[in-house]
């Protein structure tokens, strides 16, 4: 723990945070990071083939392949999340499932199902993007900020 | 009657006349799934929503309870509950069910034994002539209320915890016959500074080992006065943090057995359960399922629960506000009188 928030503690407290990070159990980092890497990029792998086969098989072009591979990705994500497969597999993966589309594809429909016994409007659709939202907002900011930098750089008017 | 600061000792000592226990499918393929009076093989329980799940585990509870005691709910003054859900919703919904007149308490985890504390108290004053005592609480409205959509794949470290699937219920009395409750201790509120919502049995071994200290300075017992200590649900990570407290101040725990619920009701190879178990069914169902079981039968003669509760909402931990918890101890005998059932 850093010094400036054990300096908000009393004496006791802080001595105690002491006590208990000597039995709290280490998280298995490298491990972990196996674990993302794997199922990180089997999932892109898994994206790719879909690219590919739209591209021979689906009369994409590459430029607009992605397009039905994302949303195939995200049914898919949508239905393991739906038959309760999705949050073990995080359990497992970590970041390796999180990070991906299917990542936020399942944070949107596990809240959409956790919040469908508040009904369609107040439930579903207000809580829908309880996880997501922050991740929009805050691209949607970036995303501003960048394109104003570059506007600023590229001196075009 | 008030022994030492905060600790009730009953020179006449009320009767646990039942208990019932009502558990989810994970809880009963647990090590003590036998020892529950009803196993549900959905988590669900037919019901459209999780809180009615909740709901539904601690009717049957509190219903099973009061069968098994040879009453009817008219019989019964007053019922003792709460959970951990928002204004405590189960328990006053159920208490809807049982038209029972109702006090709902919080105490989050550690409601199980303040309720039977507070319903030990009341039957020994007159003040009423049967209590029921009951707490439940359900892993996915749980997830839902402090964590995340239960189908939410993020990954839990491994001190978090895993709440129970479960309610138990008891009724007290001062007639009758059962294990007895000889005396309890009330906890103060305990803040070490610890704010992580995944780390609770950390936050809360100070609380019980408060209640732990208090209860033998007011009672002049020590450890070995019990066969059993048994704490609500630090789990694997609060359990040792504890331990190590309680040897800190020099407290003879090796001469009984400390053991913890949370760690009792999952098996920790075959369950990924993380640290182990909490919430309000995790010592409500080992108190009223298998330790009870286990007085009956004279396996156990004096036990102390200490049900440890963190006393957090999610907002709180949002305005980054650490964890306040609290650990309520109850002190159950066997009858003196050695019974034969089940």
């Amino acid at each position: 723990m850093p010094n400036s928030k054990l300096k908000k503690l009393t004496p006791v407290q802080q001595e105690y945070q002491l006590v208990a990070l000597r039995r709290m159990p280490k998280r298995k980092v490298a491990l972990n990071c196996l674990r993302a890497f794997l199922v990180g990029g089997l999932i892109c792998v898994i994206g790719q083939g879909i690219q590919q086969a739209m591209i021979k098989w689906g009369g994409f072009e590459k430029a607009n392949a992605g397009d039905p591979t994302v949303a195939i990705l995200i049914i898919l994500s949508v239905l393991l999340t739906s038959i309760g497969v999705y949050d073990k597999i995080g359990q497992w993966a970590g970041a390796g499932s999180a990070v991906p589309v299917t990542g936020f594809a399942n944070s949107m429909a596990s809240a959409a199902i956790e919040h469908r016994s508040e009904g369609l409007v107040l439930g579903v659709g207000a809580n829908m993007f309880k996880l997501a939202g922050s991740v929009i907002v805050f691209g949607t900011v970036a995303a501003f900020v960048v394109g104003i930098i570059r506007l600023i750089c590229s001196g075009e008017g | 009657m008030l022994k030492g600061h905060q600790s009730w000792i009953f020179r006449q000592k009320p009767v646990i006349v039942s208990t019932a226990a009502v558990v989810g499918p994970f809880e009963g393929r647990g090590p003590l799934g036998k020892d529950f009076d009803i196993v549900h093989g959905d988590s669900r329980l037919g019901q459209d929503s999780w809180e009615k799940a909740e709901r539904t585990l601690l009717e049957e509870a509190t219903s099973i309870a009061i069968e098994r005691a040879g009453l009817t709910q008219e019989q019964v003054q007053f019922y003792i509950g709460g959970d951990l859900m928002n204004q405590i919703t189960s328990s006053s919904y159920a208490a809807r069910t049982l038209t029972i007149p109702y006090l709902g308490v919080f105490g989050a985890c550690s409601t199980s034994m303040e309720s039977l504390a507070l319903s030990s108290y009341l039957v020994s004053t007159g003040g009423a002539k049967y209590v029921l005592a009951g707490t439940c609480s359900h892993n996915s409205t749980a997830e839902k209320q402090f964590r995340y959509p239960t189908e939410y794949g993020s990954q839990k470290p491994p001190s978090a915890q895993y709440t129970v699937t479960g309610a138990g219920a008891a009724v007290v009395s001062m007639e009758g016959s059962g294990p007895v409750v000889a005396s309890a201790t009330i906890g103060r509120v305990v803040d070490m500074g610890i704010k992580d919502p995944f780390n609770m049995g950390a936050a809360m071994a100070p609380a019980a080992v408060d209640t732990i200290t208090a209860h033998f300075r007011d009672l002049q017992v020590g450890p070995d006065h019990y066969d059993l200590i048994v704490t609500g649900d630090l789990a694997k990570v609060g359990h040792a943090i504890a331990s190590d407290l309680l040897d800190k101040h020099n407290v003879p725990m090796h001469k009984t057995r400390f053991k913890d619920c949370g760690m009792m009701i999952y098996d920790y190879e075959n369950q990924m359960v993380q640290a182990g178990g909490s919430g309000c069914g995790c010592s409500a169902a080992v108190t009223y399922g298998h330790l009870i079981r286990k007085l009956r039968k004279g396996e156990l003669r004096r036990i102390l629960v200490v049900a440890t509760g963190s006393l957090h909402s999610p907002i709180s931990l949002q305005q980054s506000e650490s964890i306040p918890c609290i650990a309520h101890a109850v002190a159950i005998e066997a009858s003196p009188e050695p019974e034969k059932e089940d």
